[in-house]
């Protein structure tokens, strides 16, 4: 059958099971839009590309499914870019369609004519400039196959007008051909025998798990390993709700703002089993004083991550939950008392710093988190902002389900959360997805609530508002002599802009109001915005300045409520 | 150390352009690179020439290897290889220095390929020490004009075959 350009796009697309897509119309994508209304696809209509980059990404992160996102030539291709580099960090599988001028016109800088292909060559894990219709099939074949196998990642796929109108013979390809890629699924059993012999022979080890233990559907195999050598668990930003963290071996997050004693845990550790993540130093801290007393398993599908940052003694490539899934079955059930009567102690000390512990009535982020927490039963789909916001988040919401945390953790894109939601929620329509973010990163995609009233989205919205772009005021106030250059800004009234967009927009100010907020959000049919007056100049605590070792933790200095001089401790 | 890598690649569009920047992004320091085709068709075949040491060596590989185009890289540094660089030399000559310099061309058995009255132009195949050396001792008549294609590398023998894929 003879078809266009156009009509093998989404006659692939279908083929590859794609339901939705997120994208906006512009010259160069007329006739791929013209053909859509033959297919049953339904395109989100975003209000900005890089809206659209960052739901098919969010969409992604739910679904474990390619993301699909759709953008014109010129000045539409280059607005997804920010949401490429955001899937490309945090290996999200997203293929991203973009029109380009017609062959003929390109190289001639014309109306809406950009390098895309050029521009995108570091952020995505490839792509593809199809100059003639003919070997369209076969490059969106290719393009979904790299964005979902081994370690996912975005693809490109930059289309021609004139390779949109040309028609040709339509076959899907059943099968891809690539000499030069195949991805190790299969850890290698001997280094597989040689890991579970360590761990069978530690006394002090330490399940790290990351964002690869998610991406591969690993969380049964690692609890059941947790729980068999009994392992006490922490977890990357990106590794969080891979295991449930209400369960007595889960010890949270570590890395810069950690809970101080997984980061203890891995200081004192003599091995550690590390699945599925990449040695960020967001979670390492200085790379020399990391973990200095263990021996180093890591697990990983991509093999430049091996030793890319850190030394390792069994290094295994393969799929987190194949290899996990040999592990449990090859390990010796064990127990640790005295090794995680010791973390007790330490989880016990941490309980003093904690601001939730003391007496007040002011709105602290903390207990706004804290509170979503309760109201959800810890069962909510949170997207995350970038900054304060997100490690609150990451602090104060004790996720039990699997796969409920999305966020930007590598690129650190503020403005993320709220169309990644939108992804999020259409793949999971029945999980109640909330995000959380600050007005600042709230403003910078703020123009997706008209997507959301329009596509009908059942998302809450916490903003977690304290008139700064407040991480960075934080590192002002410890590093940069409290000069506060560039970071206060002030806000819409997001009640008002709320209800303009035809969402409820409710506003908190006290302590008291906040979990009746929550429900009333809750209960309401639809999206609901709240707008959280929070305590302006709370800090993150602990925090690990850049570049020190992850034992040399600032903590919340104990009696004052607010801040004085952050206290020192050494683990 | 200098490490050699031949890379096999699938020709296809901007996948120099891939290898190129692939070692800027990571800031990878690259010394020479050649390219052109090999014996199957469809498939280029680079010669990489690196300064770095082990650790980054091991990283140059993988992340080359992640290239969905790249499908061999075999590393001949510390292999019986043949290494051959060419060289395209114009050198200022005149009546007095001419015989001088066809002289040490022959020394090299490199080859005179042009000729005038002002200048002598040598091309002279060997490893790099050999075309520095060509180099270092016509300096003093004046380098007009020089090209040098990198270093291209072969195994010895009838295997060629380095590290699969993987």
């Amino acid at each position: 059958m003879k078809l266009d350009g156009a009509s093998i796009v989404w006659a692939s697309l279908v083929k590859e099971g794609v339901t939705v897509t997120f994208g906006i119309s512009g010259g160069k994508v007329i006739h791929l839009f013209h053909r859509l209304t033959e297919y049953p696809i339904h395109n989100v209509l975003t209000r900005h590309e890089q809206g659209a980059a960052h739901a098919a990404d969010g969409y992604a992160r739910a679904t474990g499914k390619v993301g699909v996102c759709i953008a014109t030539s010129g000045p539409g291709a280059t607005n997804l870019v920010t949401g490429l580099a955001t899937a490309y960090m945090d290996s999200s599988p997203v293929v991203a369609i973009t029109g380009q001028v017609a062959t003929p016109d390109i190289g001639r800088d014309s109306f809406q004519e950009t390098d895309i292909t050029g521009i995108t060559l570091p952020i995505t894990k490839h792509n593809y400039l199809v100059t003639d219709v003919r070997d369209l099939a076969e490059a969106i074949k290719e393009a979904f196959h790299i964005a979902r196998t081994g370690r996912p990642g975005p693809v490109l796929i930059d289309i021609p007008a004139d390779v949109q109108v040309a028609q040709t013979e339509y076959v899907y390809p059943e099968e891809v051909h690539f000499p030069g890629y195949r991805p190790t699924l299969r850890g290698h059993d001997r280094q597989v025998r040689m890991a579970t012999q360590l761990i069978d022979q530690a006394e002090r080890p330490i399940l790290i798990a990351g964002h690869g233990v998610t991406i591969a559907r690993g969380e049964a195999e690692l609890m059941e390993l947790a729980v068999k050598a009994d392992i006490p668990v922490v977890t990357t930003l990106l590794g969080k709700s891979c295991f449930p963290e209400d369960h007595p071996l889960s010890l949270g997050m570590i890395g810069m703002h950690g809970q101080p004693y997984a980061n203890q845990a891995v200081q004192d550790a003599d091995l550690i089993v590390v699945i599925g993540m990449r040695f960020s130093d967001r979670d390492t801290g200085s790379i020399s004083t990391f973990a200095p007393r263990a021996k180093v398993i890591h697990i990983d599908i991509d093999p430049a991550e091996i030793g890319k940052n850190v030394r390792v003694d069994v290094p295994v490539v393969g799929d987190a939950r194949n290899v996990l899934e040999t592990m449990v079955r090859l390990a010796q059930p064990t127990n640790h008392p005295e090794w995680l009567a010791r973390i007790a102690h330490w989880r016990a000390d941490a309980a003093g710093h904690d601001i939730l512990s003391r007496e007040s009535d002011a709105l602290f982020p903390q207990y706004v988190v804290r509170a979503i927490s309760e109201q959800t039963e810890g069962n909510a789909l949170i997207v995350s902002d970038v900054g304060q916001n997100q490690m609150w988040e990451a602090q104060y919401y004790v996720h039990r389900r699997n796969n409920t945390l999305l966020t930007s953790g590598g690129l650190g894109t503020m403005g993320f959360a709220l169309p990644a939601a939108m992804g999020a929620k259409i793949g999971r329509p029945d999980d109640p997805v909330w995000v959380i973010a600050g007005d600042g990163g709230i403003q910078m995609n703020i123009q997706e609530l008209a997507t959301i009233t329009q596509e009908k989205l059942n998302i809450k919205i916490a903003i977690l508002n304290n008139g700064y772009l407040g991480m960075v005021r934080q590192w002002q106030q410890f590093f940069f002599e409290g000069r506060y250059s560039g970071t206060p800004l002030s806000g819409p009234d997001f009640v008002k802009l709320a209800e303009a967009y035809g969402i409820l927009g409710l506003r908190v100010t006290e302590k008291a109001e906040a979990a009746p907020a929550i429900r009333q959000a809750l209960e309401h049919p639809g999206p609901a915005l709240i707008d959280f007056r929070v305590v302006q100049e709370e800090n993150v605590y602990p925090m690990v300045r850049p570049g020190d070792s992850i034992s040399q933790m600032m903590r919340r200095p104990k009696p004052a409520l607010q801040d004085g001089a952050p206290e020192e401790v050494q683990a | 150390m200098r490490h050699t890598l031949v890379t096999l690649v699938e020709d296809k569009p901007g996948v120099l352009t891939r290898v190129a920047g692939l070692f800027r992004r990571r800031n990878f320091n690259i010394e020479s690179l050649t390219v052109g085709h090999s014996e199957t068709p469809e498939i280029s075949r680079m010669t990489i020439v690196v300064n770095c040491d082990d650790a980054v060596l091991e990283q140059v590989i993988k992340q080359l290897y992640k290239l969905v185009n790249v499908t061999k890289i075999t590393d001949v540094t510390d292999e019986q290889t043949v290494i051959r660089e060419l060289a395209l030399i114009k050198v200022q000559a005149n009546a007095s220095t001419r015989a001088e310099i066809i002289q040490f061309a022959e020394v090299f058995e490199a080859k005179i390929v042009d000729l005038t009255r002002e200048s002598v132009t040598i091309e002279i195949t060997g490893t790099e020490d050999k075309v520095d050396a060509l180099c270092r001792l016509l300096r003093p008549f004046g380098i007009k004009e020089m090209v040098r294609t990198g270093r291209v590398a072969m195994l010895r023998g009838v295997s060629g075959n380095g590290a699969e894929k993987g």
